[in-house]
């Protein structure tokens, strides 16, 4: 082996000049070609994002589509009523209403539980913290983020159940609140890091003109910085509602999955998306229980669209100034 | 019986032999001896594609573990996911065999035999009694099929459990009955509609719809004014499993395997296994066993309902 080297390593070295001078020759046409190569590469992932999602909205469309547009169905019916009998024998009925209310009340009350924790976090990481207790504190979020929602939904079952029983004295300890608490602690991480980038994005003679005026660190955040920053502290809430609205895992198996319009948070209810995971992999393809599956995809499409474009339209609204 | 004692004798020695050696050791022996069938020429594990119902998971996985010991060459690969999921792997192909704690509908025979070509081949395995169960602090023990009914049909009258005659349930914040239920697409699901609900019949909307038989009684077990119907093997000492009476007035029975071979108990069905078409040898011979003394011992340790003897 060594003997190989020895003698196969001169020959390279001895007609090392003439080879620089080649490759500088060469070099400027590979490197347009590779350009040119990497140019395209590069055009074809971003347009493959438009792709992809107009792809997926073709297929989930295209599989609901012969019942949305059939004489059977019944669109008031299917957004009005609380009849979700996809499976009966004698009178299968598709109302989804339960579901609706079930999808925003959970998102709701999540909402209203991660905002002050999202935002207050947020703050302290971009205005009152040090730079260490700052990088621990994104590495532990980023933490939190990375958790799978499987987990967090056997956390609701084994932890949060019992506790919720206990601490409220709820019949049952699956319900809205689980679920939103749940779906809460899974949407601050992201309320934070859009949220502080939000914040840091607040040019600093702000809060050197806070500060020349005597405001006081408080005063700074919530009479100059909070007002600035106001639209993309309003896209992270959305964002972080967005992930809520959508999120499968945890709520199917933390909210009771029960077909009930709730009266309290201490209620079971069952989502849109839960849904659709619990019951999509047993309903045969091309029945009206299949297609009226892929039509509440449409419906959930539809709903994070309106969020996501709201929180786009909130961002742009930062970069105008 | 034994068919796999005897038809590879490297198999038998392999048992005895340590975990590593016992491998390659049989698969040497299959090569030379010849004797298993065209797959013998790599060194893989045979497989068995096993899929299908939930209820008969815990089952299918303690057969496929013992099967292991006696065949130690074939490994069966078990998944749930429900009946229906078994039944769609049987027409799609992916299934040597399918579970399914309920028949096959015809219509589902239909389109197995135009994936696949062949009629599915049934297989009755063994029996499972679906049991009520409540908290282990429920005062109730036993309730008729009427007041099940009651309980969870679409209109159905019974709400409270002062209505079945339990006056307070400790630990249970009120009186209402958490009725805990299956997702719609289960073959427990359906199996209790048709007995329980009646066939034409809805479930009451708000029941708590759980994904797995054993989630069943987890939640049950959890929650102080529930009640819930699951299998007979899934009892844990946090529940009570209640006894069940045909009509009021009648005896109640507590399912057991007498009560459930005899009929006496109103809520057990029978359990069973398909093949698109003949079994493939492997396959068969992993039947075999199933229904063989030793197959059938399993399911009587896994809390299911052996086949009568014969």
């Amino acid at each position: 082996m060594t003997q190989t080297t020895v003698q196969l390593s001169p020959p390279p070295t001895a007609a090392g000049g003439a080879a620089i001078v080649d490759r500088q020759a060469t070099r400027r046409f590979t490197e347009i070609a590779a350009e040119r190569a990497i140019e395209t590469l590069i055009r074809l992932c971003g347009v493959s994002a438009i792709l992809f999602v107009f792809g997926i909205f073709f297929f989930v469309f295209r599989e609901g589509a012969p019942y949305l547009f059939s004489e059977e169905f019944d669109i008031g019916k299917f957004l009005f009523s609380t009849e979700w009998y996809p499976t009966s024998v004698s009178r299968p009925r598709y109302g989804v209403l339960a579901l609706i209310v079930g999808t925003f009340s959970v998102t709701a009350l999540a909402t209203f539980i991660a905002v002050p924790f999202g935002l207050g976090a947020a703050v302290f990481v971009s205005e009152f913290c040090g730079n260490k207790t700052r990088e621990t504190l994104k590495i532990v979020i980023e933490l939190l983020a990375a958790i799978p929602s499987v987990v967090w939904g056997f956390i609701g079952i084994s932890v949060m159940n019992p506790l919720i029983q206990q601490v409220f004295h709820a019949p049952v300890g699956l319900n809205v609140l689980n679920g939103a608490l749940l779906l809460a602690l899974m949407s601050v991480p992201i309320m934070v890091s859009i949220g502080e980038d939000a914040l840091k994005a607040v040019p600093d003679s702000y809060r050197e003109a806070a500060l020349a005026m005597g405001a006081t660190r408080w005063q700074t955040v919530y009479r100059v910085l909070i007002p600035a920053a106001r639209n993309g502290l309003l896209a992270a809430v959305l964002l972080g509602v967005g992930r809520a609205v959508g999120e499968t895992m945890a709520v199917l198996m933390a909210t009771g999955h029960a077909i009930n319009i709730p009266h309290s948070p201490f209620d079971p209810v069952r989502t849109l998306t839960a849904t659709i995971a619990a019951e999509l992999g047993e309903a045969s393809a091309g029945s009206p229980h299949y297609r009226v599956l892929f039509i509440i995809g449409i419906l959930l499409f539809t709903i994070t669209f309106i969020v996501n474009l709201s929180a786009d339209l909130a961002v742009r609204g930062v970069r105008k100034r | 019986m034994r068919s796999p004692f005897t038809l590879t004798p490297c198999m038998l020695g392999a048992v005895a032999l340590a975990a590593v050696f016992s491998l390659a050791g049989c698969n040497k022996g299959e090569n030379g001896g010849g004797s298993a069938p065209a797959s013998s020429t790599n060194n893989k594990k045979q497989s068995i594609q096993n899929i299908g119902s939930d209820t008969m998971v815990n089952l299918a996985q303690a057969w496929a573990e013992e099967y292991g010991k006696v065949a130690p060459g074939v490994s069966v690969e078990v998944s749930g996911g429900g009946s229906g999921v078994g039944i769609a792997a049987l027409i799609n192909g992916t299934a040597e065999i399918a579970n399914t704690s309920r028949q096959i509908e015809p219509e589902e025979a239909e389109k197995a035999k135009k994936g696949s070509g062949k009629d599915p081949k049934e297989f009755l395995v063994g029996y499972d009694g679906l049991a009520i169960y409540v908290h282990k602090d429920n005062p109730l023990n036993e309730i008729s099929m009427e007041d099940l009914g009651e309980i969870y049909r679409e209109g159905g009258k019974v709400e409270t459990w002062g209505q079945v005659g339990v006056a307070k349930i400790p630990g249970a914040q009120n009186d209402k009955i958490i009725r805990v239920s299956r997702q719609n697409n289960s073959g427990t699901y359906h199996y209790f509609r048709e007995v329980v609900v009646g066939k034409k019949n809805d479930y009451k909307s708000g029941s708590l719809d759980m994904n797995g038989s054993k989630d069943v009684v987890e939640l049950v077990g959890k929650t102080p004014g529930a009640i819930g119907y699951s299998g007979l093997g899934y009892a844990t000492p946090a529940v009570k499993i209640v006894k069940v009476s045909k009509k009021k007035g009648d005896p109640s029975v507590i399912p057991s395997i007498t009560t459930v071979l005899d009929k006496s108990y109103p809520i057990a069905r029978p359990l069973f296994m398909y093949t698109p078409g003949e079994p493939s040898d492997n396959a068969k011979k992993y039947l075999d066993w199933i229904m063989s003394d030793a197959g059938q011992k399993v399911v009587e340790k896994s809390g299911y309902v052996p086949l009568p003897k014969k």
